[in-house]
C-alpha cells in the first residue's frame, strides 16, 4: 500500500456513528466497544442498539440486520442522534436498511466484499448501489473488509470462518482511528475476554490494529475527526444501559432499605436483560427466581413481599397482561410490589425488539375493578436508576404495587452516567409491625386480634406484619377487606369506603413528588409535555427552539399516576400544550381528562424513537 | 397405619345416598365400566345425575348445630387436642365463621389440620397457609395463623416466593382439583420439579363447587353436570400419577372420611423435606355427593381401598385380598383360597419409584383397589436450600456486596 499524505484532523462538536451488519457480524459488540472508547475520551454520549427479533436470520438479508448507533459529543448529548454521520455497512443489506438514516454528505464505509451478485440478490437490490449512482450524495469509502481480514490472518491456523469473525474488529479499529479515539479500551477488553483463548485474542488484536493503521495508510481517508471532552459536571462517570441502571437501582433500594430483593422473572424481550444483570449480584443477597411463567413470576414476588422482602418483577406488555390479576391482588392485599414494564410495540406479540409507549393506559387502568396504583417512568438510561429506587421506596412506604414504564430503547440504550454516592440517595426506611400496639389490636386479653388494615394517618398505608411475628397472625386475600379488621366483607358501604381509601392512598403519593421543573421559556406560549424515553429528543427539540428565540417550554413527567400536584397550574400558563408520544395518544388523553386542557398530540408509532427534528417541526407548525 | 374402620356416620349427620352404595355392595370390586369409554362410577351417583341445587335444597344438609359455631360437628375418629408448645386446636381456630356447606368434607380436613398443628411443635407465628380459589380457597381464613387467600390456581407461586425468601417458615398450600389441576396446572408441576419445601393439600372433590357444579379435571368421563348435561367427554387426571410424573418428592393420598389416616398423612407430609403432595378425597355433598363413597364407606371400603404400609405386603379387604406382580402387571389375588398368601404379594417400598409408578397409576383398573397412604417419597435438596446455598457461596467468594463498588464497576472516568 502506498503511503498516504499526512491526514488532517478536524475538530467537531459531535458525531453520530452507526455500525450495521448481519446479526452474526458482532455489530452490537463493535458499537459497545466504540462507546467505551468515546466514554473514556470523556465525551457525552447516547446509544441506540437496533436489533432484529430473529436471533440469526439468514445472512445477507435485510431482516437480519443488526445496528448500533452512537452519538457522542463535546456538548450535552441527549439522543442517539437524528442523522448519521458515519455508517459502517458490513454488507449490501445493511446499507439498504440504514441508508435513509445517513445525512446527505455523510460518510459510508462499505464492506466491498459483500456487494457481489449474491449479496445484492439477498438484499433484494436490482443493481449495485456502490456503482449505480445511488450514493452520489455521500462520501463512500469502499473497504474490502473480509479479504483484508483474511489476509491479515493468513499465517494463523484459524479457519476461514474464525477469521471472518474478526472483521468487526477491523471496522472498529478503522472507526476509532477516524475519530481519533484510543484503541486501549478495546484491547483491554479483548485481553480479558479471550484470556483463555490466546489464538483468538491475538487474531482480534491484530485485526483491530490493522483497521486502525489502515486509515493512516489509505488515501481515501483524507481527514480524521476529533471530538473534545464534554464539559460535564464533576464526578465519576460510567456508560450505563437502562437495563443495568434499573438493576442497580433495585439493588441500591435493597441495600438502603435493608430489605432482601426478590426478583421473579420469566424470560421476555426486552426485560430479560434486567434478570441477567440482577442474577450476577447474588452477593447482595439478591434472590432471582426464573419462574415457569409470567404469572408465577409476579406471584412469587408478591409471596416474597408478604414475607417482608422487596418483591420485584419485570416484563413487557404481553407479560403485564398475564400479571394483571396478580397485580390486582397486590392492590387488594396492599402489599408492596414493583412491576417494571419494558414496553414494546403491541398489541399482542407486536414488535418485540422495538420501543413503544403503548402501555400507559394499561398500567394505569388495565385491571379489573377500581385498582389504582402509582405509575412512574424514567426518561433516560441513567434515570432508570433513580426511578427504580423511587418505585421501591413508594411501594413500601405506601404498601402498594408500583408500575415502572421503561422500554427497550431505554433498556439497551446507554448514556454517560454520573455515579451517585450511595449516601446521598433519598432515605429509605421500612417499618415493619413487630409487636402488638394499642392502635393495631382489638379485643380483650385472651381474644386480642391484630388489625392488618388500620392505616397510617399520613400515607394511609396499612401495617406490614410479616409471618414469623408473634401475635400478629392475620389473613389477607383477594376478597374485599373490611376496613381496619381486614376480615372478608361483602358489606356495600364498606366496599365503597375501601375503594375510596385505596384511591386516596395512591393520590397521597403526590406528597413524594418534587416540584416540576420547566425547561426553556417558562413564560412562553407552547409547552411540550413528555414522559418516558422520549425525553432526550423532546429536550433537544426544545433547546433548539429556544435557541432560535421561540417561546417554547417543556416538562417531562416521571410520575404519570398520580400526576405531580403542581402540574395543573403549569399547564394553565400555556396557550398550547404539545404531547409527543410513541403511541396513538395516551398521555394526551389523560391530561385532557384530568385538566380539561386542549392538548395537541404528536404521535409516532413506528417502533422507532422520535428524532428531535420531528418534534421541532411540530413545534414550528404549532407556532405558525 | 390407618384405621380402616370408619363408622358409617358421615359428618354432620349427612345421610349417605343409598343408590351407589347398594350397587357397590352388590358388586364391590368390579367397576361398572372401563375407563376409556364409559364412566368410572356406577351409573348415576346422585350427585352426578342431577346437579344439585344450592345448599339447603338437599335433604341431609342440616347446618352443623348452628352456623355460628366455630366447631363444626366432626366425624368420629378424632383424637383429642394436641399439646406441643402448650398450643391446642383452639389456638388455630380463627374468629371467622366457617362458611362451607353443612356436611362438606372440608370441615373434617380443617379440623384435622387444627388438631395436628399443636403436635408439630412449630411456633404458630411461623405457620402460613396459602390457598387459591374455590371452596378450598377459604381455608386460610379459618386458621388463626398467617395466611393468604390468593388467586385462582396460583397459590404455589406465592408459596414458592414466600418459602424461598423465608425458608424458616412452615408453608402450607391448600388447593382443589380445579384450582391445582386446571387453571394452576403449570404452577403445580413446577413447584414439584423445584422441590420447594411446602405441604400441598389437594382437596379433590371431582367437581367445581364454588361455581356451582361444573365437571372438573378429575371428573370421570361421562359425568353429567351443569356444564356437561350430555356427559363430560374429558379424560380425568389421576393427581397422584401427575405428581409422580412431575417428580414430586412426596406423594400421598388420603380421604376426608378417615380422619385418623388423614392426620397421619398430614404429619408425614409435614415431616418430609421438600414438596409434599397430599391428595385428599373430599366429599362435596352438594354437587358431587358420594364421589368417593366406594372408597370411604364401610360397605365397600375394604374391597376398594388399599392402605399402603411401607415394608408390608400389599393386602386389603382385611387381609383377604392382595396384589401380586404378574410380570410387570399388578394382579389382585384372593388370599383365602390357599393358592396365594401374603408372602406372594408385593412388599411395598415407598422409596421405590418403579413401584410408585405401578401403584400410583392404579386408577381405572376395574378389579384393582385404589391406593391410599404414602405412594412415594425421596430425599432431594429443596429449592430454597439450593437458592441460599448458592447465595451464601457466592457471597463468601466475592465478599458481601458493596453498593459503592457495584455502582463503580466496569470502566469509569472522572471529571475533575
Ligand atoms: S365443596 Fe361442595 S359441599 Fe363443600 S363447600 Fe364447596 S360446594 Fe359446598
Amino acid at each position: 500500500m502506498a503511503s498516504a499524505p499526512p491526514t488532517e484532523t478536524h475538530p467537531i462538536q459531535d458525531a453520530t456513528v452507526l455500525f450495521a451488519g448481519d446479526s452474526g457480524d458482532g455489530m452490537q459488540l463493535t458499537g459497545l466497544k466504540f462507546t467505551m472508547a468515546t466514554a473514556q475520551a470523556q465525551n457525552d454520549l447516547a446509544t441506540l442498539p437496533d436489533y432484529p427479533a430473529e436471533i440469526r436470520a439468514p445472512a445477507g438479508t435485510t431482516y437480519g440486520i443488526s445496528g448500533y448507533q452512537l452519538h457522542f459529543g463535546s456538548e450535552e448529548v441527549r439522543t442517539p442522534g437524528d442523522a448519521v454521520d458515519l455508517l459502517v455497512a458490513m454488507n449490501a443489506a445493511a446499507l439498504k436498511v440504514h441508508l435513509r438514516r445517513v445525512r446527505k454528505g455523510g460518510t459510508i464505509i462499505a464492506n466491498a466484499d459483500s456487494f457481489e451478485k449474491r449479496d445484492l440478490e439477498l438484499a433484494e437490490l436490482d443493481s449495485n448501489p456502490l456503482t449505480d449512482g445511488a450514493l452520489d450524495d455521500y462520501n463512500v469509502i469502499e473497504v474490502p473488509l473480509t479479504s483484508i481480514t483474511r489476509d491479515a490472518l493468513s499465517d494463523t491456523d484459524l479457519s476461514t470462518k474464525q477469521k471472518d469473525r474478526s472483521k468487526n474488529m477491523f471496522a472498529l479499529g478503522l472507526t476509532l482511528w477516524m475519530y481519533s479515539k484510543p484503541m486501549e479500551p478495546a484491547m483491554k477488553w479483548l485481553d480479558q475476554k479471550f484470556a483463555e483463548r490466546p489464538a483468538i485474542r491475538d487474531a482480534n488484536r491484530h485485526v483491530l490494529k490493522k483497521g486502525y493503521h489502515y486509515g493512516e495508510t489509505v488515501e481515501a481517508f483524507a481527514v480524521r475527526y476529533d471530538v473534545k471532552p464534554a464539559p460535564m459536571d464533576t464526578g465519576t462517570y460510567r456508560a450505563i444501559r437502562g437495563a443495568e441502571a434499573l438493576a442497580l437501582g433495585l439493588v441500591a433500594a435493597s441495600v438502603k432499605s435493608g430489605l432482601s430483593l426478590f426478583y421473579g422473572s420469566y424470560p421476555i424481550t426486552p426485560a430479560s436483560d434486567i434478570l441477567h444483570e440482577l442474577s450476577k449480584h447474588k452477593n447482595f443477597g439478591v434472590m432471582t427466581f426464573q419462574a415457569e411463567d409470567e404469572i408465577a413470576a409476579v406471584g412469587s414476588a408478591v409471596g416474597a413481599s408478604f414475607g417482608g422482602n422487596l418483591g420485584v418483577c419485570a416484563t413487557s406488555g404481553p407479560g403485564i397482561a398475564l400479571k394483571t390479576e396478580t397485580i390486582g391482588l397486590a392492590v387488594m392485599t396492599e402489599l408492596p410490589l414493583v412491576v417494571i414494564d419494558m414496553q414494546r410495540g403491541g398489541p399482542s406479540t407486536g414488535l418485540p425488539t422495538k420501543p413503544e409507549q403503548g402501555d400507559l393506559m394499561q398500567a394505569i387502568y388495565g385491571r379489573n375493578g377500581e385498582a389504582p396504583l402509582p405509575v412512574l417512568a424514567p426518561g433516560s438510561p441513567g434515570d432508570c436508576f433513580e426511578t427504580a429506587y423511587e418505585a421501591c421506596r413508594i411501594a413500601t412506604k405506601y404498601m402498594t404495587p408500583v408500575m415502572l414504564l421503561a422500554d427497550g430503547y431505554l433498556g439497551s440504550g446507554a448514556e454517560a452516567w454520573r455515579i451517585p454516592d450511595p449516601d446521598t440517595l433519598p432515605p429509605f426506611d421500612v417499618n415493619f409491625a413487630t409487636k402488638p400496639t394499642d392502635r393495631t389490636m382489638v379485643g380483650t386479653n385472651g381474644d386480642r386480634k391484630f388489625l392488618p388494615y388500620v392505616r397510617n394517618d399520613d400515607t394511609l398505608a396499612r401495617p406490614w406484619a410479616k409471618p414469623g411475628t408473634p401475635e400478629l397472625e392475620h389473613r389477607i386475600g383477594g376478597l374485599e377487606k373490611e376496613d381496619r379488621t381486614g376480615d372478608v366483607s361483602y358489606h356495600p358501604e364498606n366496599h365503597e369506603r375501601m375503594v375510596k381509601l385505596r384511591a386516596e392512598k395512591i393520590q397521597r403519593v403526590q406528597q413524594e413528588i418534587p416540584p416540576t421543573e420547566v425547561l426553556g421559556d417558562a413564560d412562553g406560549e407552547l409547552l411540550v409535555v413528555g414522559w418516558g424515553s422520549t425525553q432526550g429528543a423532546i429536550e433537544e427539540a426544545i433547546e433548539r427552539a429556544v435557541d432560535g428565540g421561540k417561546p417554547v417550554a417543556g416538562l417531562h413527567l416521571r410520575h404519570l399516576f398520580p400526576f405531580p400536584p403542581d402540574l395543573g397550574d403549569i399547564l394553565d400558563r400555556f396557550e398550547t400544550i404539545l404531547v409527543p408520544e410513541l403511541n396513538n395518544g395516551q398521555l394526551v388523553r389523560l391530561l385532557r381528562d384530568e385538566f380539561l386542557q386542549p392538548c395537541v398530540p404528536l404521535n409516532k408509532i413506528q417502533g422507532q424513537p422520535f428524532t428531535a427534528k420531528e418534534i421541532e417541526q411540530k413545534i414550528d407548525a404549532l407556532l405558525g | 397405619m390407618a384405621d380402616n374402620e370408619t363408622k358409617n356416620d358421615t359428618p354432620n349427620g349427612t345421610k349417605k345416598p343409598a343408590l351407589p352404595l347398594q350397587q357397590l355392595d352388590a358388586d364391590a370390586t368390579k367397576k361398572p365400566s372401563g375407563p376409556p369409554s364409559g364412566t368410572k362410577k356406577p351409573d348415576g351417583p346422585p350427585g352426578a345425575k342431577k346437579p344439585a341445587g344450592p345448599p339447603g335444597s338437599k335433604k341431609p344438609a342440616g347446618p352443623p348445630s348452628g352456623t355460628k359455631s366455630k366447631k363444626p360437628t366432626m366425624p368420629p375418629g378424632f383424637s383429642g387436642d394436641g399439646g406441643g408448645d402448650g398450643l391446642t386446636r383452639k389456638d388455630f381456630q380463627s374468629d371467622q365463621d366457617v362458611r362451607w356447606c353443612p356436611g362438606c368434607g372440608d370441615y373434617a380436613i380443617l379440623s384435622t389440620v387444627q388438631r395436628l398443628l399443636p403436635d408439630l411443635g412449630v411456633p404458630k407465628e411461623d405457620i402460613v397457609f396459602i390457598s387459591g380459589i374455590g371452596c378450598s380457597g377459604r381455608f386460610p381464613y379459618y386458621m388463626d395463623t398467617y395466611g393468604m387467600h390468593s388467586i385462582h390456581g396460583r397459590a404455589p407461586s406465592f408459596a414458592t416466593g414466600l418459602k424461598s425468601s423465608r425458608p424458616e417458615l412452615d408453608v402450607w398450600v391448600v388447593t382443589g382439583d380445579g384450582d391445582a389441576l386446571s387453571i394452576g396446572g403449570n404452577h403445580l408441576i413446577h413447584a414439584m420439579r423445584r422441590n420447594v419445601d411446602l405441604q400441598m393439600l389437594l382437596f379433590n372433590n371431582e367437581i367445581y363447587g364454588l361455581t356451582k357444579g361444573q365437571y372438573s379435571p378429575t371428573s370421570e368421563r361421562g359425568k353429567i353436570t351443569k356444564s356437561s348435561p350430555y356427559g363430560s367427554i374429558d379424560a380425568p387426571f389421576n393427581p397422584v400419577a401427575l405428581a409422580l410424573g412431575a417428580d414430586a418428592t412426596f406423594v400421598a393420598r388420603t380421604m376426608d372420611r378417615d380422619p385418623k389416616h388423614m392426620k397421619a398423612m398430614m404429619r408425614r407430609a409435614h415431616d418430609h423435606r421438600g414438596m409434599s403432595f397430599l391428595e385428599i378425597y373430599q366429599n362435596c355433598n352438594i354437587f358431587n355427593d358420594g364421589a368417593f363413597f366406594e372408597f370411604t364407606e364401610k360397605e365397600t371400603k375394604p374391597e376398594r381401598a388399599l392402605f399402603l404400609d411401607d415394608g408390608k405386603p400389599l393386602t386389603y379387604a382385611g387381609g383377604d385380598r392382595g396384589l401380586r406382580l404378574d410380570g410387570l402387571t399388578l394382579q389382585a389375588v384372593d388370599l383365602t383360597t390357599g393358592r396365594w398368601s401374603a408372602d406372594d404379594c408385593v412388599v411395598y417400598d415407598e422409596t421405590n419409584p418403579e413401584l410408585a409408578g405401578l401403584i400410583g397409576r392404579l386408577f381405572w383398573q376395574e378389579d384393582l383397589p385404589r391406593p391410599f397412604g404414602v405412594i412415594y417419597r425421596e430425599e432431594r435438596p429443596t429449592y430454597e436450600e439450593l437458592l441460599h446455598t448458592q447465595i451464601d457461596g457466592i457471597t463468601e467468594r466475592k465478599g458481601e456486596g458493596d453498593l459503592d463498588a457495584l455502582l463503580h464497576a466496569g470502566d469509569t472516568w472522572t471529571i475533575q
